[in-house]
């Protein structure tokens, strides 16, 4: 389970602007794995007419996925977790290789009020990580700046050809905690 | 050494593409894009010189935008090995107009021929008939080969796994492109898709 910063977010929306968002920019392929940030996203997609939720195993597939899904006229966004970024370094080299459109959506584990050591080396390096390999990284840090941020990333990966990371914050989503 | 009995990966290869029509064709990063090359250039070749472990992945994302288009993806018993996950992926989604054909000399042919996992452990025929492609199966012959090829365009009745045991002799490079943006672009072309 989530606990959520902030009041405004117990109910959060975010989730279906980025549906909305991703149905408007006309995308189809929607690989991820799974994880509890992106679940009613991922309950949105699952249930759409017009977008194919697949869950991977490991989420470098869904880089290559992309660039299939690229060469058959289809746009895809990936869903991931930051943890699942680091999986992904060798095949993001595709992306300036093919010059495919690339959106991934990353919800972010290890920072504000991250409980768990283990989630924190890889949150601190997310953002490095898809720089040095080429990404330009967006970051949304409440609920409020979910719409204008994902429509300015949509518009620069689809439009522009340009790969593009959103990192929807630890405090967006809310810190997770285990309970006994 | 090449062991006897064992087929002539440039024939298989031939063979799988020889009256390709539609068909779009994934080669592996190693020997089998080189392999699709010397069966002849084409427009609907996607020549894989790196992110090894991505062919079958790509052949998915294709396949599903494209359900009416057969789509077959030639790779080798060391690049699948590293996607095996992907397979599972694949059993998953049943795309109905995706096949794989590995290549499966036992061996990294591109760094020296050191043996791989399908040389004495890993089976995957077994792998992706777990994974939920039933129609997986071995394949030993010319005639069988010949017969995957006709099947690779029933695009209602897949998706289709073989494992092709070929012979481990190091041929003559054919190398195609290595220009991926051109490579790509000229895929979509050939599809009716436009620059963006």
């Amino acid at each position: 389970m989530h606990a959520h910063a902030d009041a405004a977010d117990t109910a959060p929306n975010w989730p279906d602007d980025i549906f909305a968002t991703l149905q408007r920019f006309d995308v189809r392929q929607v690989p991820y794995v799974p994880d509890a940030g992106h679940s009613k996203l991922i309950q949105r997609v699952l249930a759409s007419s017009t977008m194919r939720g697949i869950p991977l195993t490991t989420e470098e597939e869904g880089v290559a996925l992309l660039a299939g899904a690229w060469a058959g006229g289809q746009r895809g966004v990936l869903l991931m977790q930051s943890s699942g970024v680091g999986n992904c370094i060798n095949m993001l080299s595709l992306i300036p290789i093919l010059r495919f459109p690339f959106l991934t959506l990353v919800t972010m584990r290890g920072e504000w009020g991250e409980f768990n050591p283990w989630q924190v080396p890889m949150g601190s390096t997310t953002q490095g990580v898809f720089e040095l390999s080429g990404v330009q990284v967006l970051r949304a840090s409440n609920a409020a700046e979910v719409p204008a941020v994902l429509e300015a990333a949509a518009s620069q990966a689809y439009n522009a050809l340009t790969p593009t990371a959103v990192l929807l914050s630890q405090r967006l989503i809310g810190a997770k905690v285990f309970t006994k | 050494m090449s062991k006897a009995n064992l087929l002539d990966r440039r024939q298989v290869v031939s063979t799988l593409l020889a009256d390709r029509k539609d068909v779009v064709a994934i080669g592996g990063l190693g020997a089998s894009t080189n392999d699709m090359c010397a069966a002849g250039d084409h427009a609907r070749n996607f020549y894989l010189w790196g992110g090894m472990g991505g062919a079958a992945m790509i052949g998915l994302g294709l396949a599903l935008a494209q359900p009416k288009l057969p789509v077959l993806v030639i790779t080798g018993d060391g690049e699948m090995l590293m996607g095996l996950g992907s397979l599972a992926t694949i059993g998953l989604q049943k795309p109905a107009n995706l096949s794989i054909a590995v290549l499966d000399n036992e061996a990294y042919g591109e760094t020296g021929g050191q043996t791989s996992h399908t040389s004495a452990a890993a089976d995957l025929v077994g792998v992706a008939r777990a994974c939920g492609i039933k129609d997986s199966q071995s394949i030993s012959t010319m005639a069988e080969v010949e017969a995957f090829s006709t099947a690779v365009h029933d695009v209602s009745a897949g998706p289709r796994f073989a494992n092709m045991k070929i012979d481990s002799a190091s041929l003559e490079r054919i190398l195609p492109t290595r220009d991926g943006t051109y490579i790509l672009n000229r895929i979509r072309g050939d599809l009716g898709f436009q620059p963006i």
